[in-house]
């Protein structure tokens, strides 16, 4: 027993990162998985309550137009993209991975933006960070399944990979009115893959099995068109494939994240 | 049990070498009771081993249906073999390229199916990276099957045939993308031919005695066709531009439309030399209809460009009695043991 014990622990001191990830080099911690006869830690639920904006104004689907800053009125008829690898920082610096963390946000369907983490070990939290997109792995291994399954719409059939954000709508600058920005792109120079760490401004969130700790998120579309790229839809209203244009747009939408709230 | 198989196989056999009509009484067997992997002798590793798809026979059934199965496309008329011929070694007997719903024509030849575990990409250019996601390609591709997902697997859990298979392949009824591919993939990924005349030789096998034209053809593959139709798979999944004239009507860029990479314009994946006297037309647009032609080509119709391959510069030489010689061999990789393989048939 003891010998299996301490096998247990080889292998997680040896191979302390074994879930594929793309940049994230600091120490993971899987502690909470596998069979701790002993364990005595508690776990606690945290959920990511996402509100889609486009600057202060709440996003909604086809009935509203917004003003861009470059003066483009936009109305917005689908919004969707893939929150990934969403790790959970602990106050003495290690981090929570979420297994299987593969999140669709789809404006269209509301129970999409609430994202739920059960099995967060208790304790005090720091920040967070996730991938925006869908990591490289899973764009190479066949077909996968829930919010991966290609038949959800965000998955390019004739160059394998998720799209790993669209929106699509109509703008009073582009020459038929309506644009259609799809970012995918899992490897190469013009990778969309972009990691997101929105800061919790120096509060920590508590997790405690008695309590349901909620992280509110805002994701700004705006930030798509600005910094530090302007796009305008007058000439770039249909991206749909792997290039500059969509590497730019993804380096402008990295930052489109942040915490607005975190209550117990 | 054996003896009941056996004489199915013969019948089969019988019925697609004498002619088309087969009596509808006698209902060809379809075993698919040796659903194993195979990694032919001196064949590299395949690169697709099923690693998270473990092949069983309910499985590789459920794929086979949903090969032949017409609902897959958008008015229910297309199946994959449509388009993929048992016959032919799943290409698409003489057509150039392979028309879709409402009589839509694609840009590229249907290839044929065989080997796909080797393959280190699919389609002509490349574009799809995995056996189990190829098939979304012609599936939602509005000018192949032009059908959505959703669709899909709506059409196949309101048919009971359906519902009976997937219990049997998954322990419940529940029709899911994942679960129609995985299957797909294990149809298509037991598409194994090895068991030419080429073959047979090779291994020192009963049926594997070249003739001396064989074998000339056979040295002169190997000066002149091996470094990129390469042994034992007979391609070198390389992207290469052959220097066939482009196609001013299809405007097909090759892998550039994948890469958007200059240097690949018109490139096209090598494609296999086995059972190459049953797969044509030939070329990625299938506008050769004879092996004849597409030495001629090489002989004199080599279209110089800057993303010409190198070795192509001067064309691919050979006397009429080297042509000839060559020919017989590319007659020894013909595969009948595949193409007569009745696991494969449609089975309905």
């Amino acid at each position: 027993m003891k010998v299996f014990l301490t096998a247990i622990l080889v292998v997680f001191l040896v191979f302390p990162s074994c879930k594929k990830d793309d940049k994230m080099e600091v120490p993971e911690d899987h502690s909470h998985h596998g069979n701790h006869t002993h364990d005595t830690t508690s776990y606690g639920t945290v959920k990511l309550e996402i509100t889609n904006m486009v600057d202060t104004n709440e996003l909604f689907l086809d009935t509203v137009l917004y003003l861009l800053e470059n003066g483009d009125k936009i109305g917005v008829g689908a919004y969707k993209y893939y929150i990934s690898n969403v790790k959970l920082l602990r106050a003495n610096g290690t981090w929570y991975s979420e297994p299987e963390s593969y999140h669709l946000v789809d404006q269209d369907t509301v129970s999409s933006r609430s994202i739920s983490i059960s099995n967060v070990p208790e304790g005090n939290y720091t920040g967070i960070r996730f991938m925006i997109g869908v990591d490289s792995a899973r764009n190479v291994s066949g077909i996968q399944s829930g919010d991966l399954d290609p038949g959800k719409g965000m998955f390019w059939t004739w160059s394998t990979g998720y799209i790993m954000a669209k929106v699509e709508g109509t703008s009073n600058y582009a020459p038929f009115n309506t644009f259609a920005i799809h970012i995918g792109g899992f490897q190469g120079p013009n990778s969309a893959l972009r990691t997101a760490q929105p800061s919790f401004n120096g509060v920590s969130a508590h997790v405690s099995e008695t309590h349901t700790t909620t992280i509110r998120l805002k994701n700004d579309l705006t930030e798509w068109f600005k910094t530090p790229n302007a796009i305008d839809l007058t000439t770039t209203n249909n991206v749909t494939m792997v290039n500059a244009t969509s590497k730019m747009i993804a380096d402008n939408y990295a930052d489109m994240f942040s915490v607005t709230e975190i209550s117990h | 049990m054996r003896f009941v198989l056996n004489i199915g196989l013969v019948i089969t056999i019988a019925a697609g070498i004498s002619s088309c009509s087969v009596d509808p009484a006698i209902k060809p067997v379809l075993p698919a009771d040796n659903i194993e992997q195979v990694v032919p002798a001196g064949w590299p590793q395949p690169v697709y081993k099923f690693e998270n798809n473990p092949l069983s026979v309910e499985k590789f059934k459920l794929g086979r249906e949903l090969f032949y199965e017409e609902k897959l496309s958008a008015d229910n008329t297309i199946s994959c073999g449509s388009c993929h011929q048992n016959f032919v070694a799943f290409a698409h007997s003489e057509h150039a390229l392979s028309h879709g719903i409402n009589g839509s024509f694609g840009i590229r030849n249907s290839p044929g199916l065989f080997n796909l575990n080797w393959n280190t990409s699919f389609m002509w250019d490349g574009g799809v990276n995995h056996i189990e996601v190829q098939p979304l390609a012609p599936i939602t591709n509005p000018v192949e099957m032009n059908e959505d997902m959703n669709n899909v697997l709506a059409k196949l859990n309101a048919d009971g045939k359906y519902k009976l298979l997937f219990k049997n392949a998954y322990g419940d009824e529940e029709v899911t993308t994942e679960r129609m591919f995985k299957s797909l993939a294990q149809f298509m990924g037991m598409m194994y031919s090895y068991n030419s005349k080429y073959d047979l030789y090779k291994r020192g096998e009963q049926g594997g005695n070249m003739d001396a034209q064989e074998m000339a053809g056979y040295q002169l593959y190997q000066q002149k066709c091996a470094s990129c139709h390469t042994e034992p798979l007979f391609t070198d999944y390389a992207f290469r531009n052959n220097g066939i004239a482009v196609n001013i009507n299809l405007q097909d860029s090759g892998r550039a439309h994948v890469t958007a990479d200059p240097n690949d314009r018109y490139k096209f994946k090598t494609p296999t030399l086995r059972n190459i006297m049953l797969t044509a037309p030939y070329m990625h647009d299938g506008r050769f209809n004879t092996i004849d032609q597409v030495l001629n080509h090489y002989a004199s119709g080599v279209v110089q460009g800057p993303t010409l391959d190198p070795q192509l510069q001067s064309g691919i030489q050979l006397s009429a009695q080297e042509r000839t010689e060559l020919k017989a061999f590319l007659n020894t990789l013909t595969d009948y043991a595949f193409v007569y393989d009745t696991r494969f048939k449609d089975p309905n």
